[in-house]
């Protein structure tokens, strides 16, 4: 397989009708084989994104390439390499399980392939539900089925669109056991989530998305160093005007108004060029300042997010 | 050509006529049965011959070019109304098939089934009215074009409804009345001169003219005419899909 990215999205912009602008100059490459979570608050523009790239809402300005190919201009080659699971549960109420992801099928332009069928939904614990009616079936189940369609063409890149919204834990846990299973056969995959605990459970990596707008991208790995960064704040018993010129060396800050020194440090791997925790206490106390109580405080996922998605434009 | 993607679109829409095969099939047959039974059979036989045909007969062609009509609209707008109304469309989209395999598919789907039923409509009348068909070849080919043409308008209609009510409204205050007095029932040439300048404006009058024409071989305006108006509205279809995929209305944002 080759280290291209399996999708570009250059400069992607998308103004609705009403001039609302969903997608601001929005940049990504995906690599082959990861699973990639965009995270963002309701309207971030998550859905746009995707369904720009899946080819059901035009973009204003920029273009995608998928595996090389535009997704307009060269748009059959685009689209036969991926499958979409949208985030509401839309089916034909009145045919089958097995009927439904058959037409999926044959709607991108694949032969028939019983045996592919079966270990679809053999995969997905529909096997048993083959024979039933879309409208008999749970609204869990009928999410599966979702999934069953969108991956009857065996498509290279699958996009998962709230896969977990409106679902149990318990089933959230079986479809995140699905999504490990389909990467590890080397499909790749783009999920959307607002479940913060989603992104950190699945993803390689995780970009964050704002207004239309994609604040941040990292590995989920450099996300959890930042995880990882701590907080040590001192309460003292003076009010300091300034930081001393003693304690340049340490990564302080000024906070409640003087009345205390907040030290940010990272507990994991602590850094080199940072003097640690006992050094900082040595120059306090040589510095002649005295604090009257300090705690720690780790900074979660879930605070880096709301500080990105509340930080005003 | 994505044949594969084209041929289960259409096949997917023809299952979905079979499973409602009593409202598909079997209801239209009925209804426009009930037209020959009364207006043929039973009222017609004291009403005198039009042009030389008795009017049993001379109603044959204009009830199924009624019913071919309203079932190629019904059937296109209702088959890409119903994915748009539960969201299912988005599939459709996404796949690898262009706009106009897309319509190949659906139009080709309620245009088959339209014809099917004109033709099992065309052999139910046999059992109460006789009649002759002077040109079939043409009498097939006025019934092809008009299904997919109307078929098309259909299509159309269903992606420009936004909702059940628009739905039926062109096939009940369009369709209907213009079919009714587009000369199903009677030939203009019955209408003061007026009357008979005003129903020229009818589009549905050439379809039924030219349709009757290929029956008996006699017709209001010529079948030249007949087949052109036909050609035009097909063309004016097309046109309008054309610019529908193009600005992507109602179906892309």
């Amino acid at each position: 397989m080759s280290d291209a990215p399996v999708i570009a999205v250059e400069r992607l912009s998308k103004a609705y009708a009403g001039g609302f602008e969903a997608l601001k100059e929005v940049s990504l490459t995906i690599r082959r084989g990861e699973i990639f979570a965009l995270l963002g608050p309701n309207g971030a523009g998550k859905t746009t994104l995707i369904s720009v790239i899946c080819g059901l809402v035009n973009a204003t300005a920029g273009r995608v390439l998928v595996d090389g190919h535009d997704n307009v201009r060269d748009f059959r080659a685009a689209r036969e390499r991926i499958g979409l699971v949208p985030q509401e549960l839309t089916n034909e109420a009145f045919v089958t399980v097995w009927d439904t992801v058959s037409f999926s099928r044959g709607l991108f332009g694949k032969g028939k392939d019983p045996a592919h069928i079966e270990k679809v939904l053999r995969s997905l614990s529909l096997w048993d539900k083959r024979d039933n009616r879309l409208i008999t079936l749970s609204g869990g189940m009928k999410r599966r089925v979702l999934i069953a369609k969108a991956l009857a063409h065996e498509p290279e890149i699958l996009f998962l669109d709230e896969p977990t919204a409106g679902v149990d834990v318990e089933l959230r846990r079986d479809m995140w056991e699905v999504v490990r299973q389909l990467r590890d056969s080397g499909v790749t995959i783009i999920l959307t989530t607002h479940y913060i605990e989603e992104a950190e459970e699945m993803a390689d990596r995780i970009g964050v998305i704002r207004r239309g707008e994609l604040v941040l991208v990292e590995e989920k790995h450099a996300l959890m160093r930042k995880l990882g960064s701590k907080e040590l704040t001192l309460h003292l018993r003076e009010p300091l005007e300034a930081i001393p010129a003693a304690l340049s060396r340490h990564a302080l800050a000024l906070a409640e108004e003087g009345h205390a020194l907040v030290y940010t440090y990272d507990a994991n791997e602590p850094d080199e060029d940072q003097a640690g925790i006992a050094e900082l206490l040595a120059d306090l106390e040589a510095a002649g300042i005295g604090f009257k109580d300090l705690h720690t405080r780790q900074s979660s996922l879930e605070e880096i997010f709301v500080s990105l998605v509340r930080e005003t434009a | 050509m994505n044949l594969q993607s084209v041929k289960t679109l259409y096949l997917a829409e023809m299952a979905r006529s079979l499973r409602t095969v009593l409202q598909s099939i079997v209801s239209p047959v009925i209804s426009t049965s009930l037209y020959f039974v009364v207006f043929g059979a039973a009222i017609g036989t004291r009403i005198s011959e039009v042009n030389g045909v008795s009017y049993g007969a001379f109603i044959v062609p204009g009830l199924i070019m009624l019913m071919l009509l309203t079932q190629s609209v019904s059937n296109a707008s209702f088959g890409i109304f119903f994915p748009r109304f539960s969201g299912s469309i988005y599939e459709i989209l996404s796949a690898p098939i262009s706009y106009w395999e897309i319509v190949i598919g659906y139009v080709g789907a309620a245009a088959t089934k339209s014809v099917v039923l004109g033709l099992i409509v065309l052999a139910t009348a046999r059992l109460f009215v006789p009649y002759s068909i002077a040109h079939p070849l043409m009498m097939v080919v006025f019934l092809l074009l008009t299904a997919v043409t109307f078929s098309l308008l259909g299509f159309i209609i269903g992606i420009w409804a936004d909702g059940f009510e628009k739905l039926q409204l062109v096939p009940l205050l369009v369709i209907t009345p213009l079919t009714f007095l587009g000369g199903t029932f009677y030939s203009i040439d019955m209408l003061p001169p007026f009357w008979q300048a005003v129903t020229l404006a009818n589009p549905v009058v050439y379809l039924v003219s030219g349709f009757r024409w290929s029956f008996y071989g006699i017709s209001d305006v010529s079948p030249v005419v007949s087949l052109g108006m036909i050609l035009l509205f097909l063309t004016a279809a097309l046109v309008v899909v054309e610019r529908i995929f193009r600005t992507g209305y109602r179906l892309k944002p």
